[in-house]
């Protein structure tokens, strides 16, 4: 009993000086947006805190960052995206001068030789269709309010980027599993080899005229394309998933670093498109064939792909020797 | 004319969240869009405090600067103010907004988030003054009616200030100076560049 009592006093004691300590000071240690910036430096989600609502990402208070990648998207990849296609158009317009079209050399010799199937230009066109409409509704996000807006006016470029938005979001699918069946295909003939040292070396006879430099089915410049377009198309594809499904991405950090790389990439990515156009239409007589109908002029295969011809026709000979009766 | 600004003093915000529950009535806001909201720093700490949240009508606007569609525009009363219509959806504006003011129907993936919402300052949008158009885009116009923005004209302890920056700066100043202690204009420097220097 008298230990008890002396326990009834010891905790009253106990419960008067945790009340006297109580009284807090409100100032003293209370959260200031100057320290929570002062936070920041070592913290990015120091101006964080609690919400009643069940988005997690709204207990973010301040995120002063987010300018920062504003400025970013409005400077940086606007002027790098400019100067990716803007440049690459100038260099070729350039070249074109200087070397013209690229003729073939010995002429026309009016036989043909298959260059690529119908499934190898499905692929192709199905990539390079999708493609190109991503890249210029993709662009027109980036530059589209300085240069279509003030043509079209407020209501219709709105309408046209609308739309816009709906045809880079339904058609990345097909990109996607054309990239994946091009890989597949075309994969094997891709791999660098010693064949293509040379032919870089000899600057693949681009600015020379009468220089052809042996290469195989794809030459080291088309390798370079192939693991181009593979890899970035690659970067592209997961970027743009990740943007299409914000929730699965993250929160806006991660949205921030996806679209920017997306952006860079696809700028990046534009250039050497535009070059490939280029090469595979105006740029050189007779290399439209190789994706039109497939087929292609025997010299021009020579003078561009010598190692591969002579393969081909090592293979149609032993095909025909085992298809001849021995006689 | 005047530079609309909000101001909440964080030393007086008791977290009832009655600016958000107004704000959502007043503009029939859907389900899942807050466009205001109140955030407790340290909470259950001493030195919690409390901060309601909206669109903070930037001077310069991330928001605005991003836009793929340029469709943000700035009011006379310095207000950010967007078009519906236009807007398409990108959630660029989201990713530059320090404050996440920027809300969207859906939560949705697939690009299907439906047209950008958020605080309007109580001032409707493009559409004409206090019409129907506007209102069920938009919400209501209390600016067009001579009123300041909901959320604060209701706050029970005058913790939000709505008004000229000018003037609602000098009532938050001299608090400060009267009680002592202030916690700072919350959101200020990152929106215009400055804060309540007391």
């Amino acid at each position: 009993m008298r230990y008890l009592s002396q326990f009834m006093i010891a905790l009253a004691v106990l419960v008067f000086v945790g009340q006297a300590n109580a009284q807090v000071n409100p100032t003293e240690r209370a959260v200031t947006e100057e320290s929570m910036f002062e936070a920041l430096g070592t913290d990015t989600n120091a101006v964080a805190g609690r919400v009643s609502i069940p988005d997690s990402n709204a207990a973010n208070l301040i995120k002063p960052d987010n300018k920062s990648w504003a400025a970013f998207q409005v400077g940086t990849v606007q002027t790098l995206s400019v100067i990716a296609v803007v440049g690459m158009v100038g260099l070729l317009a350039l070249f074109y001068m200087f070397r013209g079209r690229i003729k073939v050399d010995s002429g026309m010799s009016g036989l043909k030789i298959l260059r690529f199937g119908a499934i190898d230009r499905f692929a192709h066109w199905t990539l390079a269709s999708t493609f190109i409409i991503l890249a210029l509704t993709g662009l027109n996000l980036i530059i589209g309010t300085s240069v279509i807006l003030p043509l079209l006016g407020e209501n219709a470029f709105g309408a046209l980027t609308s739309l816009g938005k709906i045809a880079h979001n339904y058609l990345a699918w097909p990109f996607m599993v054309a990239l994946a069946l091009i890989f597949v295909l075309w994969v094997i003939d891709n791999i660098p080899d010693k064949v293509d040292v040379e032919w870089l070396k000899q600057g693949g006879g681009i600015f020379k005229k009468g220089v052809h430099p042996p290469a195989k089915k794809f030459n080291a410049g088309q390798k370079v394309i192939f693991w181009a377009v593979i890899i970035g198309g690659a970067g592209l594809s997961f970027t743009g998933v990740m943007l299409l499904f914000p929730g699965v991405a993250g929160a806006a950090a991660d949205w921030q670093l996806y679209q920017t790389i997306h952006a860079l990439i696809a700028a990046g990515l534009s250039a050497i498109i535009i070059a490939h156009i280029y090469i595979g239409s105006v740029g050189m007589e007779g290399a439209f064939d190789a994706m039109g109908s497939g087929e292609v002029d025997v010299n021009w295969a020579k003078e561009h792909h010598g190692l591969w011809v002579e393969q081909e026709k090592a293979k149609s000979s032993k095909d025909s020797a085992l298809s001849t009766p021995a006689e | 004319m005047a530079r609309m600004k909000f101001l909440c003093d964080a030393d007086r915000c008791i977290e009832c969240n009655a600016c958000v529950t107004a704000c959502k009535n007043e503009h029939e806001v859907p389900w899942g869009i807050n466009r205001r909201r109140v955030v407790t720093l340290n909470d259950g700490l001493p030195g919690e405090r409390s901060v309601s949240m909206a669109c903070m009508h930037c001077t310069d606007a991330p928001c605005a600067s991003v836009c793929p569609v340029d469709c943000f525009y700035t009011t006379d009363d310095a207000v950010v103010l967007h078009n519906k219509d236009t807007c398409i959806g990108c959630g660029y504006c989201s990713y530059a907004c320090p404050f996440g003011a920027p809300q969207y129907p859906q939560t949705a993936n697939f690009g299907t988030r439906g047209k950008m919402d958020k605080c309007t300052y109580c001032s409707g949008g493009p559409e004409p003054d206090m019409s129907q158009a506007e209102y069920v885009k938009y919400g209501s116009n209390r600016l067009a009616e001579g009123k300041l923005p909901l959320c604060a004209e209701m706050c029970s302890t005058k913790a939000l200030l709505a008004g000229d920056g000018d003037i609602i700066a000098d009532i938050y100043r001299e608090r400060v100076v009267t009680r002592g202690y202030g916690s700072g204009a919350w959101g200020w420097r990152t929106a215009y560049g400055e804060t309540v220097a007391v």
